[in-house]
């Protein structure tokens, strides 16, 4: 493609592309950043990939959710159910509920969508997860890149509450539950629990309110805060520049790997589609959350072995490691210490993987700079630190299918509670000394 | 701490005596092992097979369009898919159809796009690497002095730490002004109605049938048989048009009948059954889940949600799991017709355990 300039002194001939470019950087300034980003060096190793999974993702989540928002409705006002799928037809449901089974059985590719949607999400976490596993062992959240963890990390509490609020929205039996659960939690909370489940509810559970309100949290503020973190996150990236791991030539002082333009954009472009078709194969081949199994929300039936999805797991298997008897009454109050107690100590992991970077510098009292990525079998005691967290969390994890470890394996359900109690308490420690 | 042969790149750059002496200033406390590796260089540059045999080149270059025009053909099988399987029927076998077509042709047109790009950037693209120079993170000491001057010749000009009473006025006004949007929140839920309240009552009362849930029909007792357990729902809930589930949601409640003799009653709460027929709360006390599985020959009430366990035979009392409180009995009786019915509400809040409990 060539055009000829019109505009008198310039050169006869002149590209399309060389003209618009000059238009645009007339109006921008654009040059400055292409000369200055283009052809940054950027390390490889496949590691470094489990970020940009999350990434992609996420960009996957938010066109899957973009177009799920323009049939689904977030209104609990009760309707009769006259769609596609014969079993429910008749049956009184909230309109987000029967818009989200219109989405799967009324509109074609709907339900693509939406299984893209929910394996996107969790995909989304799952990298994450990872994503931080890599950068923790490695130690790449060292000087100067402490806050960047901190957003990493506030990132993966919000990706929770995206993912929370996402499954709360079909207002389906499971989900339903879930909310259930919620508002025994928040119930539980001295002072402001009774109050605080009122306001969220709009009046008592489940109330006609907390659908559309979950709606404008998962679809408006998370997301807001989200891009904005996220932009923040990845041009921490580019202010730092990306660790590396050592090897010959490779410094301290320098970033060694393939260029931005082209080798980098292609094969991290390329790697942005092939996410995004893993994603697909599995929407097309694997269905997720099938609501339509479930039924609507009602209060009172519940079907043995119902499962959060796997990244609150955490948080409801602490719930159940309590024993019985935590709760009493004081000075007129009751003291819900079975609540207390898992909200407190996972607030305090949280906060203790948060600060980890500052928790780590003070001890050693390593102020320099840190640009080459550690071997974990180089910091020890970091690695065994990490394999103690990973040991907590992972009894926590277990313990929300302590029902299904019991019945799967012909366990009684009092010896696996109190195994994985065992794991969860005892168990950090063990992992920590073997590590070390 | 066990060195390998690569990390000292970094020890002998950090120190002092090496290389790098502008990332050197500020290192703290830490103490740097001393590591004798030399840093060899960069490794001379490999060539692969693609730069060295024409052949392989062109076979890499083939492959890449190849890809590319295997994802133009996936979007279209995606858009024929989209016509060629319609949902018009109530099958659901249509919707498995088309869903897997549908994404199948995506898949196709992603991967293909994916797996191109990613092969033409490692077999064909100039392979070179580049390498970039680090800088300290933190700005040059006179750009820091230049930042300090610019705040202290603001400071100076706007008199802001010397007009003392201006600026923690303006500070007040800055912590009270986004009060009143706090306040405005309290609409979130209705003015004119308390929760310890509601949450203190449900539909029972007296006279009150219990009912088949979800039918509503009415339970006679001589319906229950020994060993038997039903969802039972108060007579009147399902024709409630506002706040069914909101009633339901305390009202539900299980009935089970055992042989009087497993039943151990307190004095108390004796006449509260009926010929061995009980009703509990079905909300759980721990964080209201239904306690929905009832195993018959241990008496046994257990949580599917937490698994918190419950004796039937002892007022239901916690015998397991994160509860801590039994479940609440609702007191029971027969009316002139045989039909179960409720002496009066329950007698303490059901569900979970909030504040104001007592």
């Amino acid at each position: 493609m060539s055009t000829t300039s019109t505009q008198a002194p310039a050169p006869a001939k002149r590209s399309f592309t060389a003209g618009a470019a000059d238009y645009l950087n007339d109006r921008t300034g654009i040059a400055v950043a292409i000369k200055g980003l283009g052809r940054k060096a950027f390390p490889d190793h496949w590691s470094f990939l489990l970020g940009e999974v999350a990434l992609f993702s996420f960009i996957v989540i938010l066109v899957t959710g973009t177009f799920l928002t323009f049939f689904f409705q977030a209104s609990m006002a009760e309707v009769e159910y006259d769609g596609s799928y014969v079993p429910l037809k008749g049956v009184e449901m909230s309109v987000a509920m029967a818009s989200t089974l219109d989405i799967s059985f009324d509109i074609r590719g709907g339900l693509f969508v939406r299984q893209m949607h929910h394996w996107a999400a969790l995909l989304f976490i799952a990298a994450i997860g990872l994503h931080m596993l890599r950068v923790f062992f490695t130690g790449a959240f060292r000087k100067p890149r402490e806050i960047n963890w901190v957003f990493g990390f506030v990132l993966f509490i919000l990706a929770m509450g995206e993912g929370f609020t996402g499954y709360s929205l079909p207002d389906d039996l499971l989900s339903g539950n879930g909310l259930r659960i919620i508002d025994g939690m928040v119930k539980g909370m001295p002072i402001i629990g009774t109050w605080t489940s009122f306001l969220l509810f709009g009046g008592e559970f489940p109330g006609t309110a907390i659908v559309g309100r979950l709606y404008t949290l998962h679809i408006l503020l998370l997301p807001l805060i989200l891009l904005a973190l996220i932009a923040v996150h990845v041009g921490y990236v580019f202010i730092h520049k990306h660790t590396q791991f050592a090897g010959p030539g490779r410094e301290v002082t320098n970033s060694v790997g393939p260029p931005i333009l082209p080798i980098y954009a292609a094969k991290a472009g390329g790697f942005m589609f092939i996410v995004w078709g893993v994603i697909a194969l599995i929407a097309a081949l694997f269905t997720i959350n099938p609501i339509w199994n479930y039924g609507p929300y009602d209060p009172s039936p519940v079907s043995a072995g119902t499962q959060p999805d796997w990244y609150i797991g955490f948080a409801d298997g602490a719930l159940r490691l309590i024993p019985p008897g935590w709760e009493f009454v004081l000075f007129d109050r009751t003291w819900s210490f079975n609540i207390l107690v898992p909200l407190i100590g996972l607030g305090l992991f949280i906060l203790v993987v948060l600060s980890y970077p500052f928790i780590e510098a003070f001890v050693t009292g390593d102020k320099r700079e840190h640009h080459i990525a550690d071997r974990p079998r180089n910091a020890p005691t970091r690695t065994a630190i990490g394999a103690a967290g990973v040991t907590f969390y992972a009894g926590l994890w277990a313990a929300a299918a302590s029902d299904i470890l019991a019945t799967h394996f012909m366990l009684t359900m009092e010896g696996v509670i109190h195994a994985l109690q065992a794991t969860v308490i005892i168990g950090p420690f063990i992992a920590y000394f073997i590590s070390l | 701490m066990a060195q390998d042969d690569h990390s000292g790149a970094e020890l002998v750059a950090a120190d002092s005596s090496h290389a790098a002496p502008e990332f050197a200033g500020s290192r703290g406390t830490v103490v740097v092992p001393y590591d004798a590796f030399e840093n060899p260089g960069f490794e001379p540059h490999r060539p692969r097979v693609t730069d060295e045999d024409p052949e392989r080149e062109k076979r890499a270059q083939r492959t890449v369009y190849t890809l590319f025009y295997l994802s133009i053909l996936g979007s279209v099988w995606a858009i024929a898919a989209y016509i060629l399987f319609p949902m018009e029927g109530n099958d659901v076998g249509d919707v498995r159809l088309n869903n897997m077509f549908v994404g199948l042709g995506a898949t196709l047109a992603l991967l293909g796009l994916g797996f191109g790009a990613v092969h033409w950037g490692k077999s064909l693209m100039t392979s070179a690497e580049s390498i970039d120079t680090r800088h300290p993170i933190g700005s040059t000491e006179t750009t820091k002095q230049g930042a300090v001057e610019v705040f202290r010749q603001a400071d100076e000009e706007s008199g802001f730490s010397r007009r003392s009473v201006i600026r923690n006025s303006l500070i007040g006004a800055l912590l009270v002004f986004p009060l009143p949007a706090v306040v405005l929140f309290r609409g979130l839920a209705p003015q004119d109605e308390h929760p310890v309240e509601l949450l203190s009552h449900t539909m029972w009362k007296q006279g009150t049938r219990l009912a088949l849930d979800p039918s509503g029909i009415p339970i006679k007792a001589s319906d229950v048989t020994i060993g038997s357990a039903f969802h039972v729902i108060p007579e009147g809930l399902n024709e409630l048009g506002h706040g069914r589930l909101e009633e339901k949601a305390k009202a539900a409640v299980l009935l089970m009948r055992l042989n009087p003799d497993e039943l151990n009653e307190a004095a108390d709460r004796a006449s509260w059954s009926y010929d061995g027929i009980v009703a509990y709360s079905k909300i759980c006390t721990h964080v209201g889940c239904p306690v929905a599985l009832y195993e018959q020959h241990t008496h046994h009430l257990l949580c599917p949600c937490h698994q918190s366990q419950f004796d039937v035979a002892n007022h239901c009392e916690v015998i397991f799991g994160p509860a801590a409180r039994a479940l609440p009995q609702l007191p029971i009786a027969i009316d002139d017709e045989g039909y179960l019915i409720a002496q009066s509400d329950f007698t303490e809040p059901v569900g979970p355990s909030f504040w104001e409990r007592h």
